[in-house]
């Protein structure tokens, strides 16, 4: 007797079992650190056409499970030195031996769609730097916050590099967006006596773990704004009550302070690692991405349509929470895409 | 230094007249020094030049330094690839320099020496040749240009971060007002801020600004006498510009020479009348010089002296006039000779020497005058608020500036509100005999320079003392570390053979390299054209096929810091839509690769004036196709003759522009179209 053949498969089958396969290889080569493959996925996550979709899904979800690098958010107003720390950063992990990758949001976007990236040029050796991965991205999104895209690079360049910083100018909206991309986020402050009432009214002091006083070579203004900066913790809420943030001097100039800084993210790393911390933020993260996506492809009365409780403060409670905590091997673009999809459904049953 | 033309002042009008019923020749002013910028390929081919300019009548030399000596590179450095001789003489030891003063004797020579970052090395070289001819440094007469700042603004061959720079500058200045009296340590330039686009009154003030900024510096110094102040005050010497409007420029000076009186007195206490005068050279407008019906330009450049010699009072002490074929490429001995003979016909020829000042009492002159005085006034007090020169470059207040003016030139250009006659008005020609058929009208470098010049380079280092090179740099990083005047060991280093790399790396080692802001970012959004909205839609129709934004890269490869060009073309591909990764000046092909792969560029457009490109252009495109990208197009802008531009092409390139293209609407429409031929797929 012939042994049974399987059916045959349809095309359409085929073809996504193609994309699916090539989409794991990718993956293989950008967890292997890759950098053909790293600019390659870059590249495929940005894509929007619809036929190129299911390419970025199948891509995303074979790299959510796998292990990530550190994530690292670098913020702070303009002028207080920014490029000039993080290119002193990026040297100081190079040297320590580690792979590094930097995204850098260029807040320079115009209603135009053009947008000039300038971050390569300010970033210094860290720029040139074979070991280095440097992506310049738009903000581009017209409602003021970071592009859909920031998250999904920040995802592929995680799985390649043992640490990724994201820069942005952080005015408003796109800082608090953010605390849900990175594991830890360091604020660089420019000394200046009395700014520390502005710092507490912004909101600024809840969410960084590590503030980084630059142009310490200012003298002692620069060791005054620490001192407030220290008080000042004290007395606001946090939001991780278990951990008091660090607070150090230096100057990324003269490159002082730059051991030190490395040091104290290390220590946020580990403690995030052995209190659960990490994964708490890590999984917030992935709701809130996937709730800002939501909102903004479908507003509020898409999020209603989920079920989603205005007056709720939890973010972590709710609808949304549960469908992502119910499936930690989707990506957060597919499983936007799934939610998505139900508040269409939804829409098209209002009509009716 | 020339004798002050204005030392005849009291007797000349009298005298003149006198003379003239006498039927004796009118008396005369002397007439300013004649120089002519050059230096190429080898310093015994540019000793060459020098003797035959000096025997056609030159009275001073002016030298122009390849790209790596004024960055400080050996010829042999990785960077220096492509650039060696090319936009001047390479001069990487004392053996470079002793040739290319061979048989000049530099005690009775004056030489402008066109350098900054490196100023302090060259002058130690100049110093060195000299005690080698038997000379002594004490009446060595000439210029280094030393001037920093505006390297931060326009050329872009800087090295060391400001603060560093103006200890070096600072102590060239204190070192040659004892050792070498009639020496000008410092050229604070206007003339590059023209180039890059600036105002008048920009140029006044930020020149202002900064020559106060480099006083200031020197005199805080603890070694620095209060009462060495009035003579310090009075080595500061400027380089200006010229341009085509000359009754302006002609205020222009005439109002700086009131400013810089104005300060000396009233912020440095100067009471000396004689220390007080502005001394000025000027090399005239080469930024307005066509590429279009080129032989205009001969006009152009004998118009824009007028401005800097019709009025005594404002006169230049030196003019350095460009060469017509200036945006072809280098000019040949005979373009050199022309633009001399101008100057010459101007001095000799005219009655321009027998006047006192024509300007006087006319109340046109005066009013403008006085108009560009308080504007120019006013911004330097902007700067000198906001903490100075430096400051306003750390802060890119400058840079974004000039980005500014520059772009809202060439969109009057692109309009058509500011005529160039043969680009945007004119434009109907015959073709020029000056430009022969088939041959480009410039000075071709030799490709063999380069090859004998790290020959020689490498001869040199095998036949000097190793250890005697080696102590002199110790002795050298002591007082670079340690404090102590950069001038005496960098004349021992000198002598015992050290070479500008050496010299240079040392000091990078311990004072870092610097990355300067660009003004990019200033540059306002471009107010919407017909043309422009019809390239933005373009660009988002393409990009909507593509799946993402469209996105350049724009860099410079090699050592040509000039990046006004490549600034304006990031801001105009911004304008019509693009996502612009600006990557800036000094890049190895390697990195641009890097670059436009990590970046996921669509298109790359690289910038080139030094004449480097048929090296650096065909090395990127080999390295892009071995790593796989060579499917992504490169597009060329700079100054580039035809025959190259050809060759560019057959390798690969897409398209060349140069300065005839001024439209840069077009060339965004074209670089869509180039896109789109890529992923036609």
């Amino acid at each position: 007797m012939l042994p049974e053949e399987a059916p045959p498969k349809s095309s359409g089958e085929t073809a996504a079992e193609d994309v699916l396969a090539a989409a794991r290889a990718l993956a293989e080569r950008v967890a292997a650190g890759d950098r053909a493959a790293i600019a390659e996925a870059l590249n495929t996550v940005d894509d929007d056409r619809p036929v190129h979709r299911a390419r970025a899904l199948a891509l995303l979800d074979a790299l959510e499970p796998r292990p990530h690098g550190v994530r690292i958010g670098v913020t702070g107003a303009p002028g207080a030195g920014k490029s000039t720390l993080l290119d002193a950063l990026v040297s100081g992990l190079r040297g320590r031996g580690r792979s590094v990758g930097v995204l850098a949001v260029d807040p320079s976007s115009q209603r135009t769609g053009g947008a000039l990236l300038g971050d390569r040029m300010r970033l210094g050796s860290a720029a040139r730097d074979a070991g280095v991965f440097l992506r310049s991205l738009a903000a581009r999104d017209q409602l003021g916050g970071l592009s859909e895209v920031t998250g999904p690079s920040l995802d592929v360049l995680s799985s390649a590099l043992d640490a990724v910083f994201v820069e942005t100018v952080g005015v408003g909206q796109s800082e608090s967006e953010v605390i849900d991309l990175v594991d830890s986020l360091v604020f660089v402050a420019q000394p200046a006596a009395g700014d520390l009432i502005q710092f507490m009214k912004a909101g600024i002091l809840e969410w960084p773990d590590v503030f980084f006083v630059n142009k310490s070579d200012l003298g002692s203004i620069a060791s005054r704004t620490a001192a407030e900066l220290r008080a000042g913790l004290d007395l606001g809420s946090r939001r991780d009550p278990n951990h008091r943030p660090v607070v150090l001097c230096g100057s990324a100039a003269e490159g002082r302070g730059i051991d030190e800084l490395i040091d104290a993210i290390d220590d946020h790393q580990a403690y995030l690692a052995r209190s659960g911390e990490g994964a708490r933020r890590r999984e917030a993260g992935r709701i809130a991405r996937v709730r800002s996506v939501l909102a903004t492809r479908y507003g509020r009365r898409g999020l209603e349509r989920l079920g989603v409780d205005r007056r709720s403060r939890d973010r972590n409670d709710g609808p949304i929470a549960r469908y992502v905590a119910e499936r930690p091997s989707h990506s957060v673009d597919r499983l936007a895409d799934e939610l998505g999809a139900c508040i269409e459904e939804a829409f098209k049953r209002d009509v009716r | 230094m020339p004798s002050d033309p204005s030392s005849k002042s009291s007797h000349s009008a009298a005298g003149a007249s006198a003379a003239a019923h006498a039927g004796a020749a009118p008396e005369r002013d002397r007439p300013w020094m004649f120089r002519t910028y050059s230096g190429h390929s080898s310093a015994r081919a540019s000793n060459a030049l020098y003797r035959s300019n000096l025997a056609k009548g030159q009275t001073g030399l002016s030298v122009a330094f390849d790209l790596p000596t004024q960055t400080g590179y050996d010829s042999d450095h990785p960077l220096a690839r492509g650039e060696v001789g090319k936009v001047g003489v390479p001069i990487c030891h004392i053996d470079d320099m002793q040739a290319l003063f061979e048989s000049i004797p530099l005690d009775k020579m004056n030489t402008s020496m066109t350098i900054n970052a490196t100023a302090a090395w060259l002058l130690a070289l100049y110093i060195a040749t000299a005690e080698r001819q038997g000379g002594d440094e004490k009446s060595l007469r000439g210029t280094t240009q030393n001037d920093i700042i505006k390297e931060y603004l326009s050329r872009g061959t800087f090295v060391f971060p400001p603060e560093a720079s103006m200890r070096l500058t600072s102590e060239i200045v204190s070192y040659t007002v004892d050792h070498v009296p009639n020496w000008n340590p410092v050229n604070v330039c206007s003339y590059h801020l023209q180039e890059a686009g600036a105002t008048p009154v920009q140029e006044i003030a930020f020149s202002m600004a900064n020559a106060i900024s480099i006083l200031d510096y020197v005199r805080d110094r603890p070694e620095v006498d209060d009462e060495a102040l009035p003579r310090i005050f009075g080595r500061i010497s400027f380089f200006l510009n010229a341009g085509i409007r000359f009754v302006e420029e002609m205020c222009k000076c005439r109002a700086m020479n009131q400013l810089w009186e104005e300060i000396g007195r009233e912020r440095y206490g100067i009471t000396d009348a004689k220390m007080l005068r502005l001394r000025y050279g000027v090399q005239v407008n080469s930024l307005g010089l066509t590429e279009a019906q080129p032989e205009n330009n001969i006009i152009r450049i004998a118009l824009e002296s007028l401005g800097v010699t019709l009025s005594k009072k404002a006169r230049a002490r030196s003019l350095q006039l460009p060469a017509w074929n200036e945006a072809l490429g280098l000019p040949r001995p005979w373009d050199q000779q022309l633009s001399l003979r101008t100057q010459q016909i101007l001095a000799y020829e005219t009655d321009l020497l027998e006047y006192e000042d024509l300007f006087d009492g006319s109340h046109v002159v005066e009013r403008k005058t006085a108009e560009l005085l308080e504007a120019a006034r006013d911004e330097m007090k902007r700067i000198l608020d906001m903490g100075g020169a430096v400051t306003a470059i750390e802060n890119a207040y400058m840079k974004q500036r000039l980005v500014e003016s520059h772009t809202a030139r060439l969109r009057a250009i692109e309009s058509g509100e500011l005529t160039v006659v043969g680009v945007n008005a004119y434009q109907e020609s015959v073709d020029s005999p000056l430009v022969e058929q088939g041959s480009d009208a410039i000075l071709k470098v030799d490709e063999s320079a380069e090859r004998e010049q790290i020959a020689s380079l490498e001869a040199f280092r095998a036949r000097r003392n190793a250890d005697e090179a080696a102590r002199a740099l110790r002795q050298l990083e002591d007082v670079v570390k340690n404090g102590g005047n950069i001038m005496p060991p960098s004349i021992e280093a000198a002598k015992a053979g050290v070479t500008t790399g050496e010299w240079s790396q040392l000091l990078r080692d311990v004072f870092g390299e610097y990355r300067a802001p660009t003004g990019v970012s200033a540059a306002p959004l471009a107010d919407a054209s017909e043309e422009v909205r019809a390239v933005r839609d373009r660009v988002d129709e393409l990009s909507a096929r593509l799946g993402r934004r469209l996105k350049i890269l724009v860099g410079k490869p090699g050592l040509d810091g000039h990046s006004n060009g490549a600034e304006q073309i990031a801001v105009k591909a911004r304008d019509v839509g693009m996502e612009v990764v600006y990557d800036g000046i000094r890049l190895t092909p390697r990195e641009i690769v890097q670059s436009a792969r990590d970046e996921g560029v669509h298109v790359i457009g690289l910038s080139i004036l030094s004449g480097s490109h048929g090296v650096l252009v065909k090395d990127v495109v080999e390295q892009l196709r071995e790593a796989g990208l060579g499917e992504i197009p490169v597009v060329v802008g700079g100054i580039i003759p035809e025959d190259d531009a050809r060759e560019l092409e057959k390798a690969g390139v897409r398209r060349v522009y140069t300065p005839k293209d001024f439209d840069f609407t077009r060339i965004m429409n074209e670089i869509v179209d180039v896109v789109s031929e890529s992923n036609a797929a």
